[in-house]
């Protein structure tokens, strides 16, 4: 029983149930459902790949290591397994130091749970010597509002009994006492 | 019209589990091996796109991180779908059509492993209705199962046989997930895992990833003696809700059909997206095939079933009989969503 225009579509490409309107009246007054709850969660084995594992490994032993394209000779820090100029894997490991240049950086004047650092505070990318890619990291030891590009910094690395799989090793970089680094010297990893 | 051909394929074994490399390193070698071969370099390439997504293996723009693996520098024209790769090639085949390229570098990957696929799977449904109810895909498949069998077009053992056809194609096929010899009677002996789907009915998890060139006329013919054209292209969707469907049929792989052009002749080949077995049925009943014709000859999605690359690796297994000289004429189809709801349908043939 249907009270509703079928649809013009040919038979075989569309169908239209029957809707029975009595249905819809007796809703009339029923408080209507404004919104609705839907929870979802999934869960992942994250696969960290052959490069990353060499990088998180290294992190095991205190090391920061970069890899080296063979093509246009730049060094990613971590790799992610290819070179994103020539597409080729990166596979030269480079030892770097922890030791870099602050190429840009942020103070964070919102807090974010789990985080645990009074506010407000500077997040950085720095470039390790040696590299062609800038790694995220916090900056302490210095007032927020006197980090600046050009900054020499060093990694504060976790206790050594503490070092695991992980790059939060690198607690955070402090200034290192070095002059600042030129600009011409950093301008191509802004 | 241009005339469009594949001259180049490349595609990784789908293997349950790659856990070793991540998806940008589990693509590189395929695209590798397709360039290679080829003799091309991403710069002879007009434009890229590929086809993937991030609920698979939980990675927030993966498609931008496997985009490294290409070489993507000088800055390159590219897209992506959240889709099969098969849709990819439909993007890049109308970016050909327009004229704005000759040539296309079309991938696809997925990686499942990582997470609980049938439930990741039930995020393709809408939010309000069927996903706070999180039916997995294997629960879906079986409701369609269920449905055929009901109707009478097929029964248990025509399944099994499908599956165990499927199986024993797939020992042929290098690339394959799982094959083998089994034994219809033995699998129907064995416990449902969804009534009415038993362990063979469904398809097996793999991780892989998949490669093409396309190009147009005579640059087609420059790449490779042996190009497979592209004859007919289409696609097209059912509704999204299931309880709007009638799920013994396929009216959007119909209409996909007719518009691609597959019975204007006779065909040799057809590898179908029918990653439950019952969909097999459905599917060869939608596109016309008689019983004559060979379907699967590679296994289909039964022996390995690489999520957004399955649909695309029909296409290839397609191309690669038409450019080995072993079929004349072949059809091609991949899907997607729950219960065949997308559908896209390539003629491909030796001749353009």
């Amino acid at each position: 029983m249907s009270d509703v225009e079928v649809s013009p579509f040919p038979e075989g490409l569309w169908s239209q149930p029957a809707v029975d309107p009595s249905a819809i009246a007796e809703l009339e007054g029923v408080e209507p459902v404004k919104s609705i709850r839907t929870p979802a969660r999934l869960d992942y084995t994250y696969t960290a790949g052959i490069s990353q594992s060499r990088f998180l490994r290294g992190m095991a032993e205190g090391k920061l290591l970069g890899e080296r394209c063979r093509k246009c000779g730049k060094v990613y820090v971590p790799s992610r397994g290819a070179c994103p100029v020539d597409g080729i894997p990166t596979e030269e490991i480079v030892e770097l130091p922890s030791v870099g240049t602050v190429t840009s950086f942020c103070v964070v004047n919102v807090e974010f749970t789990g985080r645990g650092i009074d506010i407000p505070y500077a997040s950085a990318l720095v470039v390790p010597d040696g590299a062609d890619l800038a790694v995220f990291g916090l900056i302490q030891e210095i007032p927020h509002d006197q980090v600046r590009m050009g900054m020499r910094v060093e990694a504060k690395w976790k206790d050594e009994a503490d070092w695991e799989t992980s790059f939060e090793n690198i607690e955070y970089w402090r200034p290192n006492g070095e002059p600042d680094a030129d600009y011409e010297s950093y301008k191509e990893h802004i | 019209m241009r005339d469009v051909a594949i001259v180049g394929t490349a595609q990784s074994v789908h293997a349950r589990r790659i856990d070793d490399r991540n998806e940008v390193e589990m693509l590189m070698p395929v695209l590798q091996e397709l360039k290679d071969g080829l003799g091309v370099t991403q710069a002879d390439l007009d434009f890229t796109c590929s086809g993937s997504t991030d609920y698979l293996a939980g990675q927030g723009f993966s498609f931008v991180g496997t985009l490294d693996g290409v070489g993507p520098y000088p800055p390159i024209s590219e897209s992506h779908v959240e889709a099969d790769g098969a849709w990819a090639l439909y993007e890049a085949w109308v970016k050909i059509q327009t004229g704005a390229a000759d040539t296309a570098l079309v991938y696809s990957y997925g990686k499942s492993s990582p997470g609980d696929l049938p439930r990741v799977l039930s995020r393709q449904l809408d939010p309000y209705y069927y996903g706070p109810l999180w039916p997995d895909s294997i629960s879906m498949a079986a409701l369609q199962a269920r449905a055929l069998l009901d109707s009478g077009k097929a029964t248990e053992r025509d399944l099994a046989e499908i599956a165990v056809r499927s199986r024993a194609s797939a020992k042929d096929n290098p690339f394959a997930t799982i094959s083998g010899d089994f034994d219809v009677d033995e699998i129907l002996a064995e416990d449902h895992v969804v009534s009415p789907l038993r362990k063979h009915d469904c398809p097996p998890v793999s991780d892989g990833a998949v490669a093409i060139v396309l190009a147009a006329d005579d640059r087609a013919r420059e790449l490779t003696d042996t190009p497979a054209w592209i004859r007919g292209l289409d696609h097209r969707i059912d509704v999204h809700a299931i309880g709007l469907r009638d799920l013994t049929d396929s009216p959007s792989t119909r209409l996909a059909a007719g518009a691609a052009g597959v019975n204007d002749g006779a065909i040799d080949v057809a590898e179908l997206h029918a990653p439950f077995t019952a969909q097999e049925v459905i599917l060869r009943e939608a596109i016309g095939l008689g019983d004559d014709i060979d379907v699967n000859p590679s296994g289909g999605a039964l022996a390995a079933n690489t999520m957004m690359a399955a649909g695309l690796v029909r296409i290839v297994e397609v191309a690669n009989r038409i450019s080995a000289g072993t079929a004349g004429r072949g059809v091609a189809h991949a899907t997607a969503g729950h219960c065949l709801q997308q559908n896209l349908v390539c003629v491909l043939g030796a001749e353009p």
